[in-house]
């Protein structure tokens, strides 16, 4: 409560939201076409713009600052992009090497003005390495009027954006002013730049660009949503990055805020349902369980097969399928309560249910199907089909089966002459 | 006069060895790379200030060795594991790293007698003052000493191992099919990046060690194409950007390493536009010749 009473944390507090939302909504753009790191360079390369602004009319209002920076940020993003196009240096060092002249000629610069005769640079370097904590009540109007830009040109030129970022090559050809389209890009992109410089400073602007985007990348992929959410996480790390600071005196805000962004993203990257990386791993192995289960069905199919008299045994699958005993075991029970199999007669003995022997029948007449394919029409030999065949089987899907079929005439012997199975309702008539 | 003979010394050492494993960088497409690790260093240098106590280098190398190391992990695993792209595992991979760093001086600000801009752009001005006293004996400035040994092992590591470093930069296949893992030499790469970038930091701080580890190498890049030549050109131009740059700083009494990241740029121009290959200028009027 009593941290609520404080004024200054309002302005801070709303800043830096504001600002949150409209890096994290922006940063989507560059993120999508690769060019992350450009929020980077542009950050640096504001500081020559902001020392040679003071210099030409001396003084430090923000406004004349903030043209300052913005030129330059523009000069620099010219010069990145002619680098690119004229010369085999590549984006990479084109980035670094723009990022780091500019940031030496403002450095150059700053240091000239500290030992000239008129004045400090206090104040100059605030845009270095950010203070949030003096924002004040016309720095809101700043980042309120910034955030309404964003969401206004988002919301307007939402369609070209998106074709932009997902196919410029394309854009062009529909029409669309596509280096029109990225000099209002890099336009917004530099004003939020200069902007967040109070915030958060020139090395982790870059971060309120990049993460939130790849953060909210994880969760959707849709644009709008995306858009969205990386603008919600922006606004997020934003105001817990200011409340960590007032919370705890001579804190800055700038890495705190980083430090909440990188959270979100830690957990983006780890939970997200379809791309995060647990949610991949339990697929891999679920996948894996699958592909195994399959494999038993067919052996006990294979196993009958070969000896139609006889009851197959868990050693005998086992063997087949080079599997240890209790993981054979454990898969003929999942299959069990699955329906596919049952216990035989004796002990150790399993067999197929109906509806085991029809899947299994289309795991095999899939891989005999692929076989005959194989050396048909890519003339393989028949001892190199095997192996392929292996793994097709538990991908092939029904249409793709229906096609094999008809395109091979409904073949009746694999290249090994073994017969492919048909079931009942389908094959040849 | 002997003073500022030092600050030029130190200067021509921090390029050289920056422009003989820039060229690398600029050739492998992992320039940022190169960015990313002069900033992340920042936390292995805050903590061993804080273990050790001292700006002794020993500590300070290790970790911010360690720290190099750990980026170039995570930027990796984030790419390999995460399936995050390229440039988006870089920058979240730095700026976190950075922020970490930030909060470690904030937080123990009293006790470590470094600061941000210290570290940003570094003070080579001071370089002649901070000498090694050894059994009482001075030794001359501790930085010449720290980055004349850097430039050593680098020397020695590209000279070992120029053939492998170059197979694994231009035909990665090859090289894989030849036995020799790219994986390994991106690390030593890495390593030795980091280890440069923490030697130069002091002197001439994590953003001018990136101009010097990329300007010259580029604009070696557009004046040859023989990575004999252009590490050796690459070396050249750092050393040049040093000099000049002292000569320009001291004509607009400003930062040093300032200058002297300006004139790696001016030189990079000058390639850019008039290289006999592939600069702008000949390739224009080459254009203009056959029409």
């Amino acid at each position: 409560m009593m941290l609520w009473a404080n004024t200054n944390l309002h302005f801070v507090l709303v800043g830096t939201t504001l600002f949150g939302f409209s890096a994290g909504v922006l940063g989507c753009f560059a993120f999508l076409r690769k060019r992350s790191l450009i929020g980077d360079a542009l950050a640096h390369a504001a500081l020559p713009g902001v020392c040679i602004a003071y210099l030409l009319t001396g003084t430090k209002v923000q406004g004349v600052l903030i043209l300052g920076a913005l030129g330059s940020g523009l000069i620099a993003s010219y010069i990145l992009n002619a680098i690119v196009r004229h010369s085999r240096i590549k984006e990479d060092a084109a980035i670094g090497l723009v990022l780091s002249v500019f940031f030496g000629i403002g450095i150059m610069l700053l240091t000239h003005i500290q030992h000239l005769p008129m004045g400090n640079q206090s104040g100059l370097d605030k845009f270095l390495f950010g203070q949030a904590a003096s924002l004040i009540g016309k720095d809101l109007y700043l980042f309120g009027g910034l955030a309404a830009a964003v969401i206004t040109v988002t919301f307007l030129a939402y369609k070209e954006f998106k074709v932009i970022a997902f196919d410029p090559g394309y854009a062009e050809t529909i029409g669309i002013p596509v280096r029109r389209m990225d000099v209002l890009l890099t336009l917004l992109i530099v004003t939020v730049v200069t902007a967040g410089l109070q915030a958060v400073g020139v090395v982790l602007m870059a971060a309120m660009l990049i993460t939130p985007a790849a953060a909210a990348r994880q969760w959707t992929n849709q644009l709008w949503r995306m858009l969205l959410l990386a603008g919600i996480f922006g606004a997020v790390a934003g105001s817990a990055g200011a409340i960590a600071s007032a919370v705890a005196p001579r804190m800055p805000t700038g890495p705190w805020i980083v430090m909440a962004i990188t959270a979100i993203f830690v957990v983006s990257i780890v939970f997200a349902p379809q791309r995060g990386i647990l949610a991949r791993v339990l697929r891999q192995f679920r996948n894996a369980t699958r592909i195994q289960q399959e494999n038993v069905l067919k052996t006990l199919y294979r196993l009958m097969e070969d000896a139609p008299q006889s009851t197959p045994t868990v050693d005998m699958v086992r063997r087949y399928r080079h599997l240890s005993i209790r993981r054979t075991l454990h898969l003929l029970k999942r299959l069990q309560r699955m329906g596919f199999v049952s216990e035989g007669t004796r002990p150790e003995e399993w067999l197929l249910t109906a509806d085991g022997r029809t899947r299994a029948e289309a795991l095999v007449r899939r891989h005999r199907l692929w076989e005959v394919y194989l050396t048909q029409y890519l003339q393989l030999g028949k001892g190199h089909v095997h192996a392929d065949a292996e793994e097709i089987e538990h991908v092939l899907t029904p249409e793709l089966e229906q096609e094999l079929e008809a395109l091979l005439g409904y073949p009746v012997q694999d290249p090994h002459a073994r017969p492919i199975p048909y079931s009942r309702d389908g094959g040849p008539k | 006069m002997t003073a500022s003979l030092w600050i030029i010394a130190t200067g021509i050492l921090a390029a050289a060895a920056c422009g003989l494993l820039g060229s690398f960088l600029v050739l492998r497409k992992t320039s940022m790379l190169g960015d990313a690790i002069s900033h992340a260093v920042l936390p292995g240098i805050a903590l061993a200030f804080l273990i050790s106590g001292s700006r002794n280098p020993i500590p300070m190398l290790i970790g911010a060795g360690a720290l190099g190391l750990i980026t170039a992990f995570c930027t990796e695993t984030l790419h390999r594991v995460g399936r995050l792209q390229q440039d988006a595992s870089i920058g979240v991979t730095f700026t976190w790293l950075f922020a970490l760093g930030v909060i470690l001086i904030s937080m123990y600000a009293g006790q470590v007698d470094l600061d941000q801009e210290c570290v940003l752009y570094g003070e080579i001005a001071y370089v002649p003052w901070d000498v090694w006293l050894w059994n009482g004996l001075d030794m001359g400035p501790r930085a010449i000493w720290v980055l004349g040994a850097t430039f050593l092992i680098d020397l020695v590591f590209v000279l070992t191992c120029y053939k492998e470093l170059k197979l694994t930069t231009f035909d990665p296949q090859l090289a894989e099919s030849l036995g020799i893992s790219t994986r390994l030499f991106h690390y030593l790469l890495m390593a030795a990046v980091s280890l440069t970038t923490v030697a130069a930091f002091e002197s001439v701080g994590a953003i001018l060690v990136v101009a010097m580890l990329i300007a010259p190498a580029a604009a070696a890049y557009l004046l040859t194409d023989r990575l004999s030549r252009m590490l050796v050109l690459a070396m050249i131009i750092g050393a040049a950007s040093a000099v000049t740059g002292y000569l320009l700083a001291s004509w607009l009494d400003a930062s040093i390493a300032g200058a002297m990241a300006t004139m790696s740029g001016i030189f990079f121009a000058l390639s850019f536009f008039l290289a006999p290959r592939h600069g702008l200028l000949p390739k224009h009027f080459a254009r203009l010749s056959t029409k």
